[in-house]
This record gives C-alpha cells, structure tokens and sequence, in this order.
C-alpha cells in the first residue's frame, strides 16, 4: 500500500503542488493569452494528473532502496521513469488542451509554447525527481516508524514475560528447607509432618494458581502468607512471631497477586533467619481515602551485610506495581536501627476481577 | 566396636529440626558421640574450644557467623562436614577441597557416605581452612566484614571499621576504633580479599582504608609517613606511595 494513502498525508502532498499550479495558470494567461478561467481549467486538472503520476514513484523507490543498490543503476532507473512519465504527461496534457480550448486558441498556445516542449520536459522531470527523493524520505521514516513498533513491542513482550517470571517464582532455599524440616518431623512427630506436607503443597499450588491473574483480593494473598508463615513457623519454631492488623474493610481490596508474598519472605529469610533469638514480623493492612496501605515490617540485625538484607523481592515487587499502576503507586521503604519496614499504598480497587 | 576409636562430634546448626535429623542419622553409629549441639556460630566456637570434637556438622547459613566463618575461627584441625539447604558457593568450595557437604533434606545413604569419608580423612591434615573460605567466598566479592577469635570470644569487625592492618609474622593485626585484634593469617592474602578500590597496600607490611589517610608526610629519603585521622603513623614505601597515588588519581 502506498505509505501517501491517508487524507492527511494525500491532502499534504496535493498542497505542495498548489504553487506550481498558480504560476501555471499565471503564465498560461499572462503569456499564452488565455482568460482565467481557461488557464485554471488546463492548469488544474494537468497538474492534478501529474501529482498522481509521479506517485508511481514509489514502485521504482521501492524497488532500488538507497544505500542496497549502486548509484548507476539508482540513477538510470529513476531518468528511465523520469522521462517516460513525464513524456505521458505532456502529451496528455497537449491532448486535453486540444479538447478544452478552441482550435485558435490552441494554436496560439502552440506557437506560444510549442518550441519549449523541452523545457516543459525537464521540468516534468524534475518534478518527478524531487517527487523521487521525498519517496525515499517517505520510505526511511516508514522503516524507521516501524523499527521503532517492533522495539516497543519486543519490549512489552520481554516485560510480559519477566513479569510472568517474577510472579511465578518460588525460593529453591525455602522449598528446600521445608522439606528438610518435613524429613525432620516424620520420625518425631508424624502427623505435624503430614500437615507440613499439607501446608506446602496448598502454599505451591496457590502460588503456581495466582501467577495467572492479574489482580486478586487481599484475602487471598493473605490466605497465601497464612501458609506460608505457618511452614516458616515450623522451621523457626518459637524465633519467629507474627502479629497482625488486617483491616476487616480492607480484605476485598484488590491487589496484583504475589506482591506481599515476597516482602514477607524478605521479612523473614533477611530479618529473622539473622536473629538468633529471632523477632517479629508485623502485617498491616488499611483502607484510608481511596487507597490501600500495606505495611510489612520486621526486626532485623543491624550487623548484618547489606547484601543479606536487600533481596531481590522488594525490586520485583516494585517494577509490578510500576507496570499495574505507573506512578500512582508508592512504596516507601524505612530502616531504623533493627526495624525494615515497607510501605505500600495502592488505589484502592474493588469489585469484578479486571483482567 | 570396641576396638574403634571413639569419634566426638559437633552439631551446628540455627533450626532445632535440622540438628535432629544428624541426631537421629548419628543414633546407629555408636562409635560417635555427639559431644554438643550448637544454636549459633558464637555457640559453635566456644563448643569446639572446649570440646575439641573430631568431627563437626556444620551449617551454612546461619545467624551473625555463617559455617564459612566458624570454620575460618576453629581453623586447622577440623574435620568439617558442612550442611546447607542450597548453595551454589559451598559446593564450589568442595569441588576444590576434598571435605564432605550435605545437602537438605539429608539423605541415609549420602549422609553414611561422606561419615565415611570424613573417617578417612581423621587424622590426616585437613586443607588449610582460610584457604577454603576464601574459595567458598563468590568470586569478584570482597569482604564485608573480618571475624576474629580471642580464645572463645568472637568479633565481628565490619570492613567500614577497619583503620589498618598490620603484619606481625604469621598474624596481622587488625586496628578498629583503637583496638587491635590479632588474627592468624597473612596480609597478602587478606589483602586478596580487599576492595582494591578502598584498601592500599602502602607498605610490605601495612594495609590502609584510604578513608582514614589524613595527610602524607615527608619522611627520610626514599619514604613518606602516612598519618591517620585518629593520629597513627603507618611508613609508607615508594610502591607504596605510587599505588597510592593512582587510587588517588582514579577518584579524582
């Protein structure tokens, strides 16, 4: 399709033909003796013809793209077109002269202009050159447009998917100490193993559930740290306490799913595991003037290395807020002597899961 | 059985269930007594200065001191068997040094198996132990904090703390907020896991955290006196001074 068939752009293009067509009929009446009203009726209608000719341009452009071909063979096949479209036109033009105007009339014009049918022809040319050249521009803005969509597009494709990754995953080191911990309590006490074994699947098979959407209720996202806790708890035993304030309100919120999860096994692998006596991680939940606050905090050794404390989750859970809400989402991130504390506020959104 | 030689053991590690599961693995090897179990690192040390135990099961990750660190402090003799739920650095450490690793949930067969291993290598020299937390240590990491034993007593000195260290035959001396703390191990090899970007090896001698240079001064011929912003005064040698000068240059 040619890349000059929208109303805009056609509009455009007929514009810059405008000038050309006003000193036309200005030389046809100044200097073939024509009334106006001829010269714009000749003028007019060849010019309007010549415009859609030398859009075939854009079939040799296409065909010799600059920069792939050599300059010979460029330059021969745009002269080669040149010559031969603007040959149609002045003859066509001749042709519908001779219909338009009286025989003395077109005599006239004839004498007048006749012995210049060569000058007409280079202009013809140059015209359809120029016409040649504003293709090329035409075409390298095309590729150029186009370039840029595919970048645009692999982008969003490569963001899709490492969202999708981020959502999906699930720490090898907590897998790995849980069952560890199962192992442990099969001889010691089996029936808190079997409900360990439990309580992991049911925490896997709701993560792998969740990946899917893109929103749930905060209840269920809470149902999810319940779970997951609870099997920390059994690794930890009495190291790690939990407290928290879940406002009733706040339970239909919705909320990407999987974005707290990972800042409370940041709480917990970062802050408790470090602890020799352990400490506690705190979960808060508010609905406050249109807007969800979630606030995750724990006691942390202050000794600690940095790298230890700064997991990947908290910049993971950050990107996935960007990507749902831009930058009406915030999360405020707070160290105080032994305290970490994340801070979320979301929009507050309710009712149909949105896709 | 009898004729065996008793074998004492340590077990370390932060999750009560993961000490049972070596309890309960060690319940059919009579000739292994578990001497302690240990909660921490700090636990582990003086467990092992009191006890001197054959063998230890010692966790990697842990609380304050990691395995790696325990084992840096309990040094030489140690015939350590490490446990970890997953850790890619601990297993390169045994691709290099022939002690055992166990990986959770710890398995019958695996866990008699490096048991035997470890009775083979009873008795005989063990690698050097520095040598196998610096390889446990990822690579282009450097380090964030130096431990240190004073007999049972374990310090922590963070990286940013340390002013200077000074080498003193086979130790270096470690000054931090005006103390020292010897630690047995060459300057050239801590200085090995050093950031080059913060530490100057000024002198055969000398280390110093470029943050604690407060001037340098003209001293004799061929040297320079570095003095530091808590007054010390560290010579600096001519090779010195030139690595000192490019680190300078490079910050500008």
């Amino acid at each position: 399709m040619h890349p000059l068939f929208t109303r805009s752009r056609l509009s455009l293009y007929l514009l810059a033909w405008v000038p050309l067509v006003a000193t036309s009929i200005y030389v046809l009446a100044a200097r073939g003796g024509l009334v106006w009203w001829q010269a714009t009726a000749i003028a007019v209608p060849v010019f309007l013809f010549y415009a859609f000719l030398c859009l075939f341009a854009w079939y040799p452009c296409r065909a010799t793209p600059l920069g792939s071909v050599s300059f010979i063979r460029l330059l021969l096949t745009h002269l080669i077109a040149a010559v031969f479209i603007s040959f149609i036109w002045t003859q066509v033009g001749a042709l519908f002269a001779y219909a338009v105007l009286s025989p003395k009339q077109f005599e006239a014009i004839k004498s007048q202009f006749g012995s210049q049918v060569n000058a007409i022809n280079a202009i013809g040319i140059l015209l359809y050159l120029l016409c040649a050249a504003f293709h090329y521009v035409l075409i390298a803005m095309e590729d150029s447009r186009r370039a840029e969509a595919q970048a645009t597009e692999a982008r969003i494709l490569a963001r899709d998917a490492e969202l999708k990754a981020l959502k999906a995953q699930v720490n090898p080191h907590f897998l790995f100490n849980s069952l560890n911990s199962i192992s442990a309590l099969t001889s010691m006490d089996a029936s808190k193993a079997r409900e360990m074994c439990i309580l992991l699947s049911e925490f896997l098979r709701q993560t792998l559930g969740l990946g899917e959407k893109s929103v749930i209720p905060l209840s269920e996202e809470l149902a999810l740290l319940e779970r997951f806790l609870a099997i920390e708890k059994v690794r930890f035993g009495a190291r790690l306490r939990v407290e928290e304030k879940i406002q009733e309100k706040s339970k239909s919120l919705l909320i990407p799913p999987l974005v707290l999860q990972p800042l409370v096994e940041n709480a917990v692998v970062h802050g408790i595991a470090n602890l020799p006596e352990g400490g506690v991680v705190r979960l808060v939940s508010e609905f406050q003037d249109g807007r969800l606050l979630l606030t995750i905090e724990n006691t942390f050794d202050p000794e600690a290395t940095i790298t230890r404390r700064n997991g990947m989750g908290l910049a993971n859970v950050r990107k996935r807020l960007e990507a749902r809400y831009g930058t009406d989402a915030s999360i405020r991130v707070d160290s105080q002597t032994d305290r970490f504390r994340v801070e979320l506020s979301v929009p507050a959104e309710t009712g149909d899961m949105r896709k | 059985m009898s004729s065996q030689k008793r074998i004492g053991a340590l077990v370390v590690d932060d999750e009560e269930l993961a000490r049972h599961v070596i309890r309960e693995l060690l319940v059919s090897h009579t000739e292994i007594e578990v001497l302690a179990e240990c909660a921490n690192g700090f636990e582990a040390v003086k467990a092992f200065t009191e006890h001197k135990p054959d063998l230890v099961f010692l966790d990697v990750q842990m609380p304050k001191l990691t395995g790696f660190d325990v084992l840096e402090l309990i040094g030489e003799n140690a015939c350590v068997i490490f446990t970890t739920a997953y850790d890619q650095y601990a297993m390169r450490a045994f691709e290099v040094h022939a002690v055992d690793y166990l990986l959770k949930p710890i398995g019958k067969p695996r866990f008699e198996e490096a048991l035997e291993h470890a009775k083979r290598r009873l008795g005989e020299p063990m690698p050097s132990a520095q040598k196998l937390a610096d390889s446990a240590r990822p690579p282009r990491q450097f380090l964030e904090r130096v431990v240190v034993k004073d007999g049972t007593r374990v310090t922590l000195i963070p990286i940013a703390k340390l002013d200077y260290v000074e080498a003193q035959d086979d130790y270096v001396a470690l000054a931090s907020q005006g103390k020292k703390h010897l630690k047995q191990q060459t300057i050239a090899s801590l200085e090995a896991c050093l950031d080059p970007r913060c530490f100057v090896r000024i002198h055969r001698s000398y280390i110093v955290n470029l943050e604690r240079v407060a001037r340098i001064e003209p001293y004799g011929k061929d040297s320079r006196l570095a003095i530091l912003s808590d007054g010390a005064r560290l010579p600096v040698s001519r090779a010195g001074y030139a690595r000192l000068q490019s680190l300078l240059d490079e910050r500008k």
